[in-house]
């Protein structure tokens, strides 16, 4: 037998063959293999007794599943924005040099390939790169160097790294930074570690409901849903199977706060897992990481094994008759649109990553199609500050409408990117000011899929009624081409990580994104400015999830913010006519098609 | 089916419906014509095509997803607006640059969907380039030619395309701009003439074709050579 089908035997056999553990067979094959193999997929389809087009459509739906093998070692270099700011071009053609090939390609030898991959959470130490799961952070040409030649001297990844940002990212052997710049009142109060728990002795689900709903807090990946509401809403689901998922896909580009927050408070994030299915009645919780966070794993793994000793997992969690309580962490494995809730509900199911429609909402049929709760680790982090302390005193932080704190991941332009618990109401000018941002030429609020503001609104608030935010901000300075560096980047962004369904996120977005090239180059006209703005308004109005619905904002905010920058794009036509018809290289064009030579007259 | 029913409004026509239907379906039994290019009878919707669109008290909704409910009580539908129109007119239009459509060299031209649409729409030539991509025709299984040029991934064949283990003859393959759909070679092999027709049928567009078998309506008298797209249920007339 060969090599391949011995490996997916052994794999599927582990995991009962069944087919909702798709996705771990598929990371195991890809990592062992570097590729996933025709051979395994064959295997894989056959042990599931799925059709081979069923297991192909879920392997070629996320980034890091590849068809071809990837190298021995596979270096993903992070091309979002505020990357290539911080001088990712560099280092890639530094990589390219170093290693012999170009980025899309395996050397020959195979041992290693060199790709490109959208924002890595590491925005506040790029460039950064992903080497066989290793966080590799601030790159430069010296350390690109001393890489490579130990990659080619037979070196692990793991051993490369040598210097350490405290104790967490020391046992993840991890050179990734905290970058702490302000520790706030609620996620960095003291807190000690299964204390939340142990109120479940004398509170009833209802009360636990009760208090987070007192608290006000809303959910802290973007969405803002009543997080109390939410668990009330699913504890009186008809069902009694239901499940807490956790969403760790944290892909908005700009955030790293979640990478923050398991790395100094993981135990949190469980703990708030618990309270949520002690709250909804449930008894299993679910993980969900993004691949990117791989090397978070086995500490995870390990603390959750922890946590089963000491009883705050398994039977009679913390001491409570008859609540039981267990969590295991579902990995991902690269696909952006996965941070949406019921797509992530379909690739924890080894399916792919596509957006459900709605209803039925997840408190309905979520995860196995049963009631689910899906919160942000933020959130979770927050409930068992408010279970341990309480909702009266969490009120006392934010705004009448917006409690509570909110993490920010600033990164760009500025002297301190980090992470900063902030209270909800701070304007954008004292967030400019907080981390060192001087003369900023516009912010990017919310990421990609939300607002590029410029100067003129820096007096505008983040919290609910204003800006609310995931918390991702970039800080864009003056040096940059707003259009280029941004709208562009996040334009092929999104591009990439459409999963497809919806046919004007799928087809109208590389539209949108093939007329502002037009205007870049210098061959649009007025009316395409106005055209990208009715173009791009349609995809809110049409599309089913948030990908597609906010896929045009770069475009359109930056026309509504800056438009200035787009109209001095725009030539005016000498004559009346088709302007953007260039005859010269269409003649070109055609004439090498047909192999003649080339004439133009005048 | 529930004994509730639901009255709402559709372009100000007075709709009643059951409670649980969903409301493409609705609309249809009330006379509306509401487009459609992903819909099937007695399958799942999959609210993938969004030329349902309609709104729901001013909220743009996918009719096809959005359910006949307590909620939709008295509630204005608009259907036949300019600006909606407008927009069912782009999905069209980009999906004809986004594939290849050749419709007089087509197979399936008078009986396709999207073909019908866009004279519908009286597109005369999309407001959108052409992508012209390269795109692959599969012929390698015994009964059906699997033409990507055409394919609107409308996701029907998926949907409902099954052996009787539920397993999928067709899926989806990567994703986004480069959503390819794929045949499964070895349960294909074995596919029945009947279900093979079954996929044909269901293809709204010239995608599936069977092998081996002419056509029994010649092209200009097939279903949309006699009528446009949508009489069978009208009152809704278009100028």
């Amino acid at each position: 037998m060969s090599e391949i089908k011995n490996y997916v035997l052994e794999i599927t056999g582990k995991c009962g063959k069944c087919p909702s553990h798709l996705m771990d067979i598929l990371i195991a094959v890809q990592n062992k293999f570097r590729h996933i193999p025709d051979e395994a997929i064959e295997c894989i389809s056959k042990e599931l007794q799925m059709s081979k087009v069923d297991v192909e459509q879920t392997a070629s739906f996320y980034h890091f599943f590849t068809e071809e093998p990837c190298g021995k070692y596979t270096v993903y270099l992070n091309n979002s924005a505020v990357a290539c700011m911080m001088g990712r071009d560099k280092i890639a053609a530094t990589f390219e040099k170093e290693v012999g090939c170009k980025f899309g390609n395996v050397t020959s030898d195979g041992l290693i390939g060199l790709y490109d991959t959208a924002c890595i959470g590491m925005n506040d130490q790029e460039p950064a790169a992903l080497i066989n799961g290793v966080v590799f952070t601030s790159l430069n040409d010296q350390k690109v160097k001393q890489i490579v030649s130990a990659i080619k001297a037979g070196k692990a990844v793991n051993d490369l790294v040598t210097e350490f940002d405290g104790k967490e990212n020391a046992e993840m052997k991890s050179e990734v930074k905290n970058n702490i710049r302000k520790r706030g009142p609620v996620l960095f109060a003291e807190y000690k570690n299964g204390a939340s728990l142990k109120k479940l002795n004398e509170m009833t689900p209802d009360q636990v409901i009760t208090e987070v709903k007192n608290s006000n807090i809303r959910g802290r990946g973007g969405a803002g849903f009543p997080t109390g509401l939410k668990w009330d809403f699913c504890s009186k689901a008809e069902v009694k199977e239901r499940y807490v998922l956790c969403n760790a896909d944290e892909g908005e580009p700009g955030t790293f706060k979640d990478r923050v927050l398991l790395t100094l408070f993981p135990q949190m994030v469980f703990e708030g897992m618990v309270l949520g299915g002690y709250a909804i009645g449930s008894q299993q919780g679910v993980l969900y990481l993004r691949a990117e966070y791989t090397y978070m794993l086995p500490r995870l793994e390990k603390l959750l094994a922890e946590m089963r000793t000491k009883n705050l997992l398994g039977k009679n969690v913390a001491g409570k008759q008859g609540f039981d309580f267990d969590i295991r962490i579902q990995m991902g494995s690269g696909a952006y649109v996965c941070g949406e809730e019921t797509a992530l509900i379909e690739s924890a199911e080894g399916k792919r990553g596509e957006p459900r429609n709605r209803p039925p909402y997840p408190i309905e049929r979520g995860y196995k199609n049963k009631p689910t709760i899906i919160n942000n680790v933020e959130t979770l982090c927050s409930v068992v500050q408010i279970i341990d302390k309480s909702s009266a005193w969490y009120r006392t932080f934010g705004t009448q409408y917006s409690s509570g704190t909110k993490l920010l991941s600033i990164s760009g332009d500025c002297k301190f990117p980090g992470i900063y618990e902030i209270e909800w109401g701070i304007t954008i000018n004292e967030v400019l000011e907080m981390c060192g941002a001087e003369n900023a030429q516009a912010v990017q609020v919310a990421g990609p899929s939300g607002v590029c503001i410029s100067p003129k609104q820096f007096g505008r608030k983040l919290d609910f009624e204003d800006m609310p935010t995931g918390g991702s901000i970039i800080i864009i300075g003056q040096q940059r081409d707003l259009l280029k560096d941004v709208v562009l980047n996040f334009m092929d962004f999104f591009t990439d990580e459409s999963c497809g369904s919806c046919v004007p996120c799928r087809a109208l977005t590389p539209v949108l994104k093939k007329k502002l090239v037009k205007i870049m180059d210098g061959k649009g006209v007025k009316g395409d400015i106005d055209e990208l703005v009715k173009l791009g308004k349609t995809m809110k109005d049409l599309n089913r999830c948030g990908l597609g619905q906010t896929a045009a904002n770069p475009i359109l905010t930056t026309i509504e913010n800056f438009r200035e920058k787009y109209e001095a794009m725009i030539k005016e036509p000498k004559t009346d006519g088709v302007y953007a018809f260039d005859m010269a290289a269409s003649v070109k064009e055609s004439c090498d098609y047909a192999g003649r030579k080339v004439i133009i007259h005048n | 089916m529930s004994d509730n029913k639901i009255k709402f409004t559709i372009d100000g026509k007075e709709c009643i419906a059951d409670e649980g239907l969903d409301l493409w379906k609705a609309a249809m039994l009330n006379g509306v014509f509401i487009p459609y290019l992903c819909h099937m009878k007695d399958v799942v919707p999959a609210g993938s095509c969004r030329i349902c669109t309609v709104k729901v008290n001013g909220r743009p909704m996918a009719a096809c997803t959005t359910l006949v409910t307590k909620g939709l009580e008295g509630a204005v539908v608009e259907n036949d607006t300019p600006h909606i129109e407008e927009m069912r007119k782009m999905i069209v239009e980009l999906l004809f640059v986004e594939g290849n459509h050749f419709c007089p060299a087509c197979e399936k031209s008078g009986s396709c969907e999207l073909q019908a649409m866009a004279y519908r729409y009286q597109m005369m030539v999309p407001q959108f380039s052409y992508n012209f991509p390269l795109r692959e025709v599969d012929a390698t299984t015994p009964k059906i030619y699997l033409d990507r040029n055409r394919c609107i991934q409308c996701k029907k064949c998926i949907r409902s395309i099954k052996d009787d283990q539920g397993r999928s003859y067709f899926a989806f393959y990567k994703r986004g701009h480069k959503l390819d759909i794929h045949i499964d070679h070895e349960l294909a092999a074995t596919m029945s003439a009947e279900l093979a027709q079954l996929a044909m049928d269901g293809c709204p567009v010239g995608a599936i074709i069977n092998k081996e078998k002419g056509f029994d309506v010649p092209i200009g008298k097939r279903k949309f050579d006699k009528e446009p797209i949508g009489t069978e249920f009208l009152n809704v007339t278009k100028e």
